[in-house]
């Protein structure tokens, strides 16, 4: 690191919060490096570095990201900065397009974000900076994104044309376009510079290695028809599709050499009336429970359990509606529920030992995502059509704050960085 | 809730009224939208807007909205929505007030 980001922090002029002067590290480090014995040097180099950083505590300041995040505002096209232990937002970044079911991931280090618009653009934004790095439009219709294992390559999933396009993530350069001829969906990230997705239309799941240029593609067949979303575990073991087409779901063990298909919960709504699915349900990498994973129902109102070592059925929840997400609490003790349109106003909490729901409430009209806090103590509700984001106590199940926002869809925590699959 | 009675609430007012623009067209920004796109230029859904649905007529368009589309995602909304509420969403589409 430089001795002016050091000094400064390599904290963007905006940042909020005064970085102290321990910072420098004991004994003035820096300059010790720099002038070694030169006593009288070091010393009034010291001198007038805390001069500046004096200076600095109310102009340039650092921030730490660890416990920031960024709420998606899907209809005003920008992000909303938030911080987690403050339990606030910090401020807006603007001028991303049509963020209508955007999603995005974090750079390494958390200073930086990648979002994936509806309308295909790809979007690099910079936490402590709140501004755009750098948009490129990369297809017509997107549908999420991945970040690569050694943070080198973000991979974007499009409809149209369908494929998956990875991208450098220092300058969105494009490195290597994947075109599979369908609407591609599920895209995560595995171990080894790999991406995993499926294809919509085709029915197949794909696994692109980029530890080399051009990447090494596996195609997987027969995966089932009409695969809605996917999620991997965090252990980057178990992909589970969803199908839209038919009645069970998918997994593959990415861990052996030629990952077959194996079908799970076949026939879970077998003989019963298939309800319209006003929302497609979404799978993603909060699954496991405990020792099983939670899966949102297709056309039910129920979320299905399966143990997570043999993919056996282990128990079915009814619930309130037709479930969008299933998520485990990081430790895996609850897992929360919402719900499609027209009951998507309640959140149910469900108790992974009794499978019983515990707790039932209305945060209000446009429940769409949620998001926990990294180890689970409270949970972030983006209420839509209230404007509010609602923070609360998962063990208690109070409201601790309400923070504006404009159509609030996705919420993401920089913690989301260190997990393989989110 | 009961889902018997949110859906009668639901459709119950605005049937004995016009139908309520305002609460329709959020419905097909953000519901249509989740397939279809906040613009409605398609997503897992096709493009909707008014240019790519030239081959519909009202009446045509409408009933797709009340039926859905059996052998795909599309839903039928008649549990949720009245004829002349599906008619007039057909109209929006159609008319490029969508745009």
């Amino acid at each position: 690191m430089s001795l002016t980001r050091r000094l400064f922090g390599g904290a963007a002029p905006t940042a909020l919060r005064a970085t102290s002067l321990g910072y420098l590290g004991p004994e003035e480090t820096w300059s010790w490096l720099l002038f070694g014995k030169n006593t009288q040097v070091r010393k009034l180099l010291t001198a007038a570095a805390v001069v500046i950083c004096g200076a600095m505590a109310t102009g340039a300041q650092a921030q730490a990201t660890g416990d920031l995040g960024l709420v998606v505002e899907r209809a005003t096209g920008s992000l909303l900065v938030v911080d987690q232990s403050e339990r606030a937002s910090l401020g807006r970044i603007e001028g991303l397009g049509d963020l209508s079911h955007a999603s995005l991931v974090y750079s390494p280090d958390e200073r930086f974000a990648y979002v994936f618009g509806r309308d295909g653009g790809l979007t690099k934004v910079d936490i402590l900076e709140r501004r755009v790095v750098k948009r490129v439009m990369q297809a017509g219709n997107s549908i999420g994104g991945a970040i690569s294992d050694d943070g080198r390559y973000v991979a974007v999933s499009n409809y149209d044309p369908g494929g998956v396009r990875v991208f450098d993530a220092g300058t969105l350069e494009m490195v290597a376009d994947i075109p599979t001829g369908s609407k591609t969906i599920g895209l995560v990230d595995i171990p080894g510079t790999r991406f995993v997705f499926s294809l919509w239309d085709a029915g197949e799941t794909w696994i692109a290695d980029l530890s080399d240029v051009p990447p090494q593609i596996t195609k997987i067949t027969g995966m089932g028809k009409n695969p809605y979303d996917a999620l991997v575990t965090g252990d980057g073991r178990t992909y589970i599709v969803g199908l839209f087409g038919e009645d069970h779901l998918t997994a593959l063990d990415l861990w052996q050499e030629s990952p077959a298909p194996r079908t799970i919960l076949p026939g879970y709504a077998e003989g019963r009336e298939g309800l319209p699915v006003y929302k497609m349900p979404h799978l993603e990498g909060w699954a496991l429970a405990g020792t099983d994973f939670v899966l949102p129902a297709m056309g039910q109102h129920e979320v299905l359990w399966v143990d997570a070592r043999t993919l056996d059925e282990t128990g079915r929840t009814p619930t309130h509606g037709q479930p969008v997400f299933a998520m485990s609490r990081p430790d895996g003790r609850q897992v929360w529920v919402n719900f499609a349109h027209p009951l998507n106003d309640t959140i149910q909490v469900i108790d992974t030992l009794t499978k019983q729901i515990i707790h039932e409430f209305k945060p209000g009209p446009g429940v769409l995502h949620m998001e926990f806090t990294p180890r689970g103590r409270e949970v972030w509700v983006s209420v839509r059509d209230v404007g509010r984001v609602m923070v609360y106590d998962t063990e208690t199940f109070e409201k601790l704050s309400e923070i504006a926002a404009e159509s609030p869809s996705g919420i993401f925590f920089t913690a989301r960085a260190h997990k393989t699959g989110l | 809730m009961n889902k018997a009675a949110l859906i009668l609430a639901l459709v119950a007012a605005p049937a004995l009224a016009e139908p309520d623009a305002r609460a329709l067209e959020r419905l097909v920004r953000q519901d249509c939208g989740s397939c279809h796109g906040l613009t409605l230029k398609g997503g897992l859904g096709p493009d909707i807007r008014a240019q790519a649905l030239t081959h519909y007529e009202a009446e045509g368009l409408k009933a797709v909205i009340l039926d859905g589309v059996p052998g795909t995602p599309m839903p039928p909304w008649r549990p949720l929505l009245t004829e002349a509420e599906a008619a007039w969403i057909a109209d929006y589409l159609l008319n490029g007030e969508s745009e």
